[in-house]
């Protein structure tokens, strides 16, 4: 299949639904009384935005294989929408946890990043995208050259890791929502793998 | 249908001048906090009923928490693990007929109705506040009647030092537990000091209501002082014991939830800090008050503990 025309507009403007959805949601319960995101607003939209962090970085490592397999090699150029609206999600979900979960509470902050593994996990994770989302212009790839820019660039491997994890131990009990995003990154990560290995493996 | 209608007394008979007086400030009060708080927190719905009943170690600022947030706001793993969950995979659920069984170190154990368990005590409204583990809360107005009702009743041998208290286990009716979440059935348990606490409640009833599946009917336990796990839900067994009772979270998670469990904003919980909590509806965090408000009345019960050991 070719390109649809309008691809990446569409794209563009179907990542900016869930954040649309949180932000409206989050102003209406709050200013309003409303209930969109329900009881607890604040901690529903903090949930809603992490997760939608590690769908969209699920997408982003599912434009290669799906590249690959179904040859649509257009789809590379849109990595790039994927990962920084996973980096925009993930910078949401902070500030959500910053400004209206904690309320700048900067000793609660400094006691949670130090005794709580999970959020350092957590802040860990996010602080790795920032020089992939600095790095993500034409202009910064070609001034890395192409073969350091992917070598930095493997540290998405390492935040999906730290994203997972930082759920999995946020969890109180139930760890279904959580084994299933695992899962997706099992299966993304066993795909490169196994690409590799095939590569590798004398012809 | 509900269980055990209060007495036809006029409440003016029943409640003591000044506590009704103070109850009129209270509403007045709580009617100007509403106005103000209007802007954050969310409207009761007109066809929601009113809150009723005694308030209960309230602060001055505190509002019941409206019918709708109380009765979709839950956590109750027996029907999911979503807040959203009982309201939604309970609506089938029919607690009645309903038998109690009391059992263990005591004079007069038996199984009972509900109805029959219920029937001697004088059914009460109290407003409580109600503290979550997971560091949010409410102020609910239950009905029902005294736990320490039903254990003299029972009459506990001088053996006994605590109860324990266990859900029905029935995964058809309750889906949730056909997920290993929990050890099901759930179960609690308690000093038989704190258990004959005046405000230890078994409450039937809500906002002046029979109680909604998903609040844990037709009978649960409100222990205001302590974390809402506390208040086991669906309850089919009490048992007399000389032993400290396994209960349910702390067989779970042992370093993350205690036998005692009172609400201590000094004791973080492992993954989260207990010093404040979110009023369902209210933006801003508020301090959380040791024993939730109610250290007056209760905290001689835990002199001498050391409270950070025995969280």
């Amino acid at each position: 299949m070719k390109e649809p025309r309008g691809f990446g507009v569409a794209l563009i403007a179907a990542s900016l639904l869930p954040a649309a959805y949180a932000v409206y949601g989050l102003a209406s319960d709050i200013l309003r009384g409303t209930r969109v995101l329900g009881s607890n607003p604040i901690k529903e939209g903090e949930h809603f935005l992490g997760e939608w962090t590690l769908r969209f970085l699920i997408f982003t490592l599912a434009i290669t294989p799906l590249r690959q397999i179904l040859k649509w090699n257009w789809l590379a150029k849109h990595r790039r929408t994927l990962g920084l609206f996973a980096f925009a999600y993930g910078v949401m979900h902070w500030l959500v946890y910053i400004f209206l979960d904690i309320q700048l509470d900067l000793q609660e902050m400094v006691t949670d990043v130090i005794k709580r593994p999970y959020i350092l996990i957590g802040s860990l994770g996010l602080l790795l995208m920032v020089p992939l989302a600095l790095t993500s212009t034409k202009r910064m790839i070609a001034r890395l050259g192409g073969k350091l820019w992917n070598r930095l660039h493997k540290l998405v491997y390492v935040t999906s890791v730290l994203g997972v994890v930082h759920f999995w131990m946020s969890v109180k009990a139930d760890i279904t929502r959580p084994a299933l995003f695992a899962a997706c990154f099992v299966a993304l990560f066993g795909y490169r793998i196994w690409k590799w290995r095939s590569q590798a493996a004398p012809a | 249908m509900l269980i055990g209608r209060p007495v036809d007394v006029k409440s003016s008979e029943i409640t003591p001048e000044s506590l009704y007086v103070n109850r009129r400030e209270w509403l007045a009060s709580a009617a100007a906090g509403a106005v103000a708080l209007s802007v954050f927190g969310p409207a009761a719905r007109a066809q929601d009923p009113q809150p009723v009943g005694r308030p209960f170690g309230l602060q001055p600022d505190d509002k019941p928490t409206p019918w709708q947030d109380v009765t979709t706001y839950n956590n109750f793993y027996e029907f999911g693990t979503d807040k959203s969950d009982p309201a939604q995979n309970s609506k089938n659920f029919k607690p009645l007929p309903w038998t109690i069984t009391v059992d263990g170190m005591a004079s007069k154990p038996g199984k009972f109705q509900l109805e029959d368990f219920i029937k001697p005590s004088t059914v009460e409204d109290r407003i409580y506040r109600h503290r979550c583990v997971e560091a949010w809360s409410m102020v609910i107005p239950w009905r029902g009647i005294p736990l320490a009702d039903v254990i003299k009743r029972a009459e506990p041998l001088a053996s006994a030092k605590y109860v324990a208290f266990t859900t029905l286990m029935d995964p058809s009716r309750m889906p949730g537990q056909q997920l290993g979440v929990l050890d099901w059935p759930y179960t609690e348990g308690l000093r038989l000091d704190e258990a004959l606490h005046p405000l230890a409640f078994l409450a039937t009833g809500l906002y002046g209501r029979t109680l909604p599946n998903q609040n844990g009917a037709p009978v649960r336990l409100v222990v205001p002082w302590k974390y809402g796990f506390k208040g086991i839900k669906s309850i089919v067994r009490m048992t007399f014991t000389d032993k400290q009772p396994k209960t349910a979270w702390n067989t779970q998670t042992p370093n993350e939830y205690g036998f005692y469990s009172n609400v201590n904003p000094a004791v973080d919980h492992p993954r989260w800090s207990q010093a404040k909590e979110r009023r369902i509806g209210e933006f801003l965090r508020r301090p959380t008050l040791p024993f939730n408000g109610y250290a007056d009345q209760v905290a001689s019960l835990y002199a001498g503990m050391d409270l950070k050991k025995n969280y």
